[in-house]
């Protein structure tokens, strides 16, 4: 088997100075190119604390993370960015747009600093990636004037338009209805089935766990056997 | 548009509120600095005009004579005295046409002009004045101090048994254009002249006592045939006036006085000014800074969030502080282009305010390009720097705990 895209050894997160609390107490974990994982676990467990370390925005107390072949340990605050940048796409529970941006210009965003507002090839990506989501109508409109749904969708856009080898989704569909979840989730799957991109999704929902590929639980800050 | 300028842009216009009121306190503090700078720097050059109206910048002349004892003291000898101040004669420079030469040739001297200058009286049937006479090369002497453009009758002539005078003398005397006076000399010399001009330069002293005629007649009148009392000078900046006088003292061994020695009290009372100019300004800035920090700061934390999910999708640090910087830079620039409109739209105000009896204005405020530009840099300037400490705590927010708190 190739080598994965992710590898997690060992990691430890602690908070706190006084009162120590271990958010992640040993997690070993494996993702390979490709994969639909869902991550579950009680609230509290430290699923937000993986998801942060692994999407580079945290660094552990102890382990190793390998992203895309890459060791990430040791590399600077500009080094993490870049990577994060290439590599990953980040989609949170509160869809987290920019209130004074619009649909297209926060999917647009990730890219501007390096390819420049007026670039053609940019406002076209960032169409595509709206149209993908079915938002071709809602392309100027801003946050506030977009429904949950239609602002996770935006979201997604965001996180795919880069064309991210590791989508990364703090429970996307925890904020919405059953009808919007269900689309949300199918867009997710669709993009993995299409383009091959890894999806590791944090969730509560057992339903939306049975249609991944595989469920990775945690408790307490560990990886445990999912219960059959 | 780069991305840091279109997102500054953006929150600039989102926080339509904060923008407006620090828009506001910027362009009064630019206002209050271009206004104060106008009102000062315009009193000053007005000052200096008519202190310089009437007056060569540098004025070189034999030094004076002091006592010199016949016998000194000796250890053997112990003298009682009274030392007397020798009685001032008039005495011609020595050489004058080759001090002349040199004087021109120094650098920074536009115009020289060799003159005889002496007391003397000015009498016409039964009133009698002091006055001034001041025997004059009359091309040489215009370029010093330009009489023709202050005459009041007449026409400016200095020669040929025609003279220009002072105003009040001419009052004083009851002489008008035409009028023939009679003048004296501490020589002993008389002699009957006519009035060709008279002029008002603007200094009392000066219109009360001056008679203009020809360097020769001067001669004459002073038995100094041939001679010249004073070089006057005029050189290309005013404020050098004391370096070139102290050069020419060196290399010619004369008396060489600046206006600014002679006029001292009125220099250190424009320098004081100055002083309490630059204290006003460095508080306006201050405040100006504290201002634009303050909102930029509250801004950060308002937007940490944001900041943060800007991060977390790949924007690198540096881009975050420009954004910020480009703010503070632009509240500045912005509140600068207002500030000056207000502050001129002000200090023309007082100009039109104040004005002589017939009407022209007292004296005119300095609106220079100069002025205007260095405000705008400056409030600029201060912008960028009073962003630099909420930029940079905005680059180094943390991603993962701004999203999680934001
Ligand atoms: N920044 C932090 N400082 C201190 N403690 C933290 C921090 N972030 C997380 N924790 C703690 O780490 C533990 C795991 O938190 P985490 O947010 O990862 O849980 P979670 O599984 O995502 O929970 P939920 O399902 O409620 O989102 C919790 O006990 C939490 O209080
Ligand atoms: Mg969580």
């Amino acid at each position: 088997m190739a080598d994965p895209l992710l590898q997690l050894e060992g990691i430890v997160k602690e908070y706190g100075e006084a009162v120590r609390t271990r958010a992640l107490d040993g997690v070993d974990v494996a993702l390979h190119s490709g994969e639909f994982v869902a991550l579950i676990g009680p609230s509290g467990s430290g699923k937000s604390t993986l998801l942060n370390v692994i999407g580079l925005l945290d660094r552990p107390s102890a382990g190793r993370v390998v992203l895309a072949g890459t060791e990430t340990t040791s590399l600077d605050d500009a080094a993490l960015t870049k990577l994060r940048g290439r590599t990953l796409g980040f989609v949170f529970q509160f869809h987290h747009l920019l209130p004074g941006f619009t649909a297209l210009e926060n999917v647009m965003l990730p890219e501007w600093g390096d390819l420049g507002h007026g670039s053609a090839e940019l406002r076209k990506r960032g169409e595509e990636a709206l149209t993908a989501v079915g938002l071709e109508r809602r392309m100027h409109h801003t946050p506030s004037q977009l429904s949950g749904g239609e602002a996770q969708r935006v979201a997604i856009a965001r996180a795919l338009s880069r064309r991210p080898a590791l989508l990364l989704a703090d429970e996307p569909t925890g904020n919405l209805d059953t009808v919007s979840a269900n689309e949300v989730f199918d867009l997710l799957r669709d993009f993995n089935r299409r383009l091959q991109t890894t999806c590791l999704i944090v969730t509560h929902d057992p339903r939306i766990a049975d249609r991944c590929d595989r469920v990775i639980q945690i408790v307490n800050g560990r990886i445990v056997a999912p219960e059959p | 548009m780069p991305f840091e300028w279109f997102v500054a842009l953006r929150y600039i216009r989102e926080a339509r509120g904060q923008t407006a009121l620090i828009l506001a306190a910027v362009s009064v503090g630019v206002a209050v600095i271009v206004f104060l700078s106008a009102l000062i720097g315009g009193l000053e050059v007005s000052l200096i005009d008519k202190t310089l109206g009437s007056q060569p910048h540098v004025t070189l002349h034999e030094p004076r004579e002091t006592a010199r004892p016949l016998v000194e003291p000796s250890p053997t000898l112990a003298i009682a005295r009274e030392i007397q101040p020798s009685p001032q004669r008039l005495r011609s420079i020595d050489q004058w046409p080759s001090v002349l030469r040199e004087a021109e040739e120094t650098d920074g001297v536009t115009a020289a002009s060799p003159m005889v200058t002496g007391p003397g009286f000015a009498v016409r049937s039964n009133a009698t004045s002091p006055i001034v006479v001041l025997g004059v090369d009359p091309e040489r002497f215009v370029a010093i101090i330009d009489v023709p453009r202050k005459i009041l009758r007449g026409r400016f002539e200095a020669g040929g048994g025609r003279v220009s005078i002072g105003s009040t003398l001419a009052s004083d005397l009851g002489a008008e254009v035409g009028d023939r006076i009679h003048v004296s000399t501490t020589e002993g010399v008389d002699d009957v002249v006519t009035v060709a001009g008279i002029f008002m330069l603007g200094n009392e002293a000066v219109d009360r006592t001056w008679v203009l005629t020809s360097l020769r007649h001067a001669q004459s009148l002073y038995a100094l045939p041939g001679g010249a009392t004073t070089i006057e000078l005029k050189v290309a900046d005013v404020f050098q006036a004391e370096q070139v006088a102290v050069a020419l003292h060196d290399r010619t061994g004369l008396d060489a006085d600046s206006w600014m020695t002679l006029n001292a009290e009125l220099l250190a009372g424009l320098s004081a000014q100055s002083g309490s100019k630059s204290l006003i300004q460095f508080f306006v800035v201050l405040a100006v800074a504290l201002g634009i920090a303050s909102v930029l700061i509250v801004s950060v934390v308002q937007k940490s969030r944001e900041i943060g999910i800007l991060r977390a999708v790949g924007t690198p640090r540096h881009r975050i502080l420009w954004v910020f910087l480009i703010q503070g830079g632009l509240l500045g620039l912005v509140g600068s282009f207002a500030g000056c409109a207000l502050g001129a739209f002000l200090a023309r105000g007082v100009e039109g305010a104040s004005t002589n009896p017939d009407g022209s204005a007292r004296f005119l405020v300095q609106l220079t390009p100069q002025l205007f530009l260095y405000t705008s840099l400056l409030a600029t300037g201060v912008g960028l720097l009073s962003a630099v400490i909420p930029a940079v705590r905005a680059s180094r927010l943390d991603p993962a705990t701004s999203i999680r708190n934001g």
